[in-house]
């Protein structure tokens, strides 16, 4: 394992080995300098940057970040590397791999071959050498579509997940966020729940709910109960109509084993999702969730920056072929991302490195109110992803979480992101929104102003 | 609402189902965006938000209140401050070496339970809930026959400084009762982690979560047997976790919850 060094105006900089180069090119955040891993000025973080372009990808199949012999998710990342897929950028640096990247020949078809082939700490290598703009050039131009009951992921389109949570799980509490969510227009990635908690019974309930809510009114569109894997496997031994298996994962063997995981158990809940066939235009049964910092929360980092790390969660996503995965970029705490700045840079980083891997990637746009950041900051990283083509965001009322305290993007701001850009919702979802008299026909996304049909007596009868 | 929002934004006509949620639901629109109103009274409520986060707890004040159910022991984090504190959550999870030798000196155990009180993210958590919660729960742990420590109140704190607590004073469970972060609409919000055989160290993976305790979520009866019950468990399967699950069906609902669901009651339109 050798040293990497960059001479700067007569200065040397010296790194020990890919791991510290990687955390020490890593732009700026509370994290790694909670972890002690960060650079500790500006010029070193900059020759660390210009060592770190000079770095052939070949020696990221070399040289491993968190040993294999102790970790699982680094076997499954170098067992399961495509060699052949490879051979297109084989031959760069991480600073060439930047240009081809964002070259004109590199299209949509050329990255959708080449993701396989990409190891997680390539894909983080070059994004740590990569402006905003570029995060977004070239995550635009990754395309990956998922499907259950409708189609993630198609150029042009945008979905999101609404997310009705109640801090008791109050049927008709949730029943209320649902209506207000479908009649703004949202809920095509997912109608997915937080429980307020981890009980069998509670989950089983809820799932039977969304799952007649869903046959009623014949929404296109899923359902999940977020809670833990082993919770969702039990709810289906005990024939709970569940839509998508749901787990929390994190890039270190021992950080998922905090979650109560690893990759044997992903492996059941995948196949017990699987087993059910509910799916109506395609098998992609599992949602994750992953979040930068999570894996040093658990003591669990290895030493490593907590990019590096966040996107070695990517890896373990993709061996289950998820429909949905979204980072929670600002959820976790000023400790990891401190301000709106922080968390812009991290959440373009995790989008670029999700879709680059080959994963149908959504961000929940969200801060804590111990965080340096507010709605304005939420409005840039949304219209930035917007622009890079995100698969799905969140939607929740007026961006107000009142089961997991924190805010995220609300159902007016799909709508704002939908009008600028000219997203639509998933095809099948669009059709069901203009049948129910729930959008205007026309090209705009517009919201017609009675309320539809199908809802009128559910909603008079209160 | 200002004279200019009329004519140009449009109400949402299921206002009436606020009443199952403090959800913002119903907000309106103009276009698709917020009404000037709602945009303006969620810039308030994140104000308020903020400053739930930095008022401070008065330890001596909750100590004084919490001697009507036993001794009560103050201890500190390792984080001297408030800022320190968001930033070091590595220094919230231990004790500081005055509080630990004192804690050590103090507190002899064996015990069945120790119950910790800390300020978390949020004083007004402690300071709006604790009292009625305790009220509730410790009968109950008491008629269980469990031996209690003294409770302990800590500054500073954050969930997994309750296992070097528990550790410490030689207890078999140890129960954190701690101001969770603030919400948009719930400032106030009080969280319970249980652990078994509690030592320093341990993951999310090893403790229990019941949260959302307040007045205006669930409700203190709700969370006492829901810990009671869980607590029970733990003592008997020698474990907690996500090994350990929730089972406890929910307490019939109080007055004015509802028990069915308008999405689908009622023929369908």
């Amino acid at each position: 394992m050798g040293s990497f060094a960059h001479v700067v105006g007569g200065e040397r900089f010296v790194f020990d080995d890919l791991k510290d180069l990687l955390a020490k090119a890593s732009p700026l955040r509370s994290g790694d300098q909670l972890a002690g891993v960060a650079a500790e000025t500006d010029a070193q973080r900059a020759a660390a940057q210009i060592a770190l372009a000079d770095v052939p990808l070949t020696v990221f199949l070399a040289e491993q970040i968190v040993p294999y012999e102790s970790d699982e998710v680094t076997r499954l990342i170098i067992d399961t590397h495509d060699k052949v897929a490879f051979k297109a950028v084989s031959h760069l640096t991480v600073g060439g791999f930047r240009d081809w990247l964002l070259s004109d020949q590199t299209t949509s078809e050329v990255l959708t071959k080449l993701a396989p082939g990409l190891t997680p700490e390539m894909v983080a290598a070059v994004s740590k050498i990569m402006r905003a703009q570029d995060l977004v050039l070239v995550a635009r131009k990754c395309r990956v579509v998922s499907k259950f009951r409708n189609t993630i992921g198609l150029e042009g389109r945008m979905a999101t997940r609404l997310q009705p949570n109640h801090p008791t799980d109050d049927t008709a509490g949730i029943a209320a966020s649902i209506v207000d969510g479908l009649l703004y227009g949202n809920g095509d990635a997912v109608i997915g729940i937080n429980p307020a908690t981890d009980s069998i019974g509670q989950v089983m309930s809820l799932v039977e709910m969304l799952d007649a809510i869903i046959n009623r009114y014949e929404i296109p569109t899923q359902s999940c109960i977020l809670t833990h894997v082993t919770t969702t496997i039990e709810a289906i031994n005990r024939g709970a109509p569940v839509d998508l298996v749901f787990q929390s994962i994190a890039g270190t063997e021992a950080a998922n084993r905090s979650f109560g995981i690893d990759l044997k158990i992903l492996q059941e809940g995948y196949e017990a999702g699987l087993s059910l066939k509910r799916g109506t235009v395609g098998d992609n049964v599992m949602y994750f969730e992953t979040g930068q910092g999570s894996a040093l929360s658990a003591n669990a980092h290895h030493g490593a920056d907590q990019q590096t790390i966040e996107t070695r969660a990517y890896a373990v996503a993709r061996k289950f072929k998820p429909l949905l995965i979204n980072t929670v970029v600002g959820f976790i705490g000023p400790e990891y991302l401190y301000d709106g700045r922080q968390i812009v840079r991290a959440g373009l980083e995790d989008h670029f490195c999700g879709k680059l891997l080959g994963l149908p990637m959504g961000c929940d746009i969200c801060y804590t109110n111990h965080a340096e950041a507010d709605q304005n900051d939420m409005d840039v990283l949304l219209t930035m992803l917007g622009v890079a083509g995100i698969s799905f965001i969140m939607g929740i009322p007026g961006s107000d979480d009142v089961m997991l305290n924190y805010q995220t993007t609300s159902f007016h701001d799909a709508l704002y992101l939908r009008r600028v850009l000219g997203l639509k919702p998933a095809p099948e979802f669009e059709a069901w929104l203009k049948a129910q008299e729930i959008f205007a026909e026309g090209d705009q996304v517009r919201l017609a102003t009675d309320v539809p049909r199908a809802f009128r007596r559910a909603i008079a009868a209160e | 609402m200002a004279d200019s929002d009329k004519g140009v934004t449009i109400a949402n006509p299921w206002t009436h189902l606020r009443r199952h949620t403090p959800a913002r639901i119903a907000l309106g629109r103009t276009g698709v965006s917020l009404p000037t109103s709602e945009h303006l009274a969620f810039q308030l409520a994140h104000a308020r938000a903020r400053s739930a986060v930095h008022h401070a707890l008065d330890l001596t004040k909750l100590a004084q209140d919490l001697s009507r159910f036993g001794p009560v022991v103050e201890v500190h984090s390792a984080a001297p401050d408030r800022p320190t504190y968001l930033q070091r959550p590595d220094l919230g999870r231990r004790l500081s070496p005055v509080s630990a030798a004192k804690l050590a000196a103090e507190v002899k155990g064996p015990f069945d339970v120790t119950y910790v009180v800390a300020d978390g993210l949020s004083a007004y958590a402690i300071e709006k809930n604790i009292l009625p919660f305790l009220e509730t729960m410790l009968p109950l742990s008491d008629k269980s026959g469990w031996s209690r420590a003294p409770l302990i109140v800590a500054g500073q704190g954050r969930v997994a400084l309750g296992d070097e607590i528990g550790a410490i004073v030689g207890a078999k469970l140890v129960v954190m009762l701690i101001g969770e972060r603030p919400g948009l609409s719930s400032p106030d919000s009080l969280g319970i982690y249980l652990t078994y055989n509690p030592k320093p160290g341990l993951t999310d993976a090893d403790r229990n979560c019941i949260s959302n305790v307040r007045a205006d979520g669930l409700t203190y009866a709700q969370a006492a047997y829901k810990l009671h019950y869980l607590a029970t468990e733990a003592v008997r399967r020698k474990l907690s976790g996500v090994n350990l699950k929730d089972d406890a069906e929910a307490l019939p609902k109080s007055d004015g919850a509802s028990a069915g669901n308008f999405l689908l009651d009622g023929p369908k339109s």
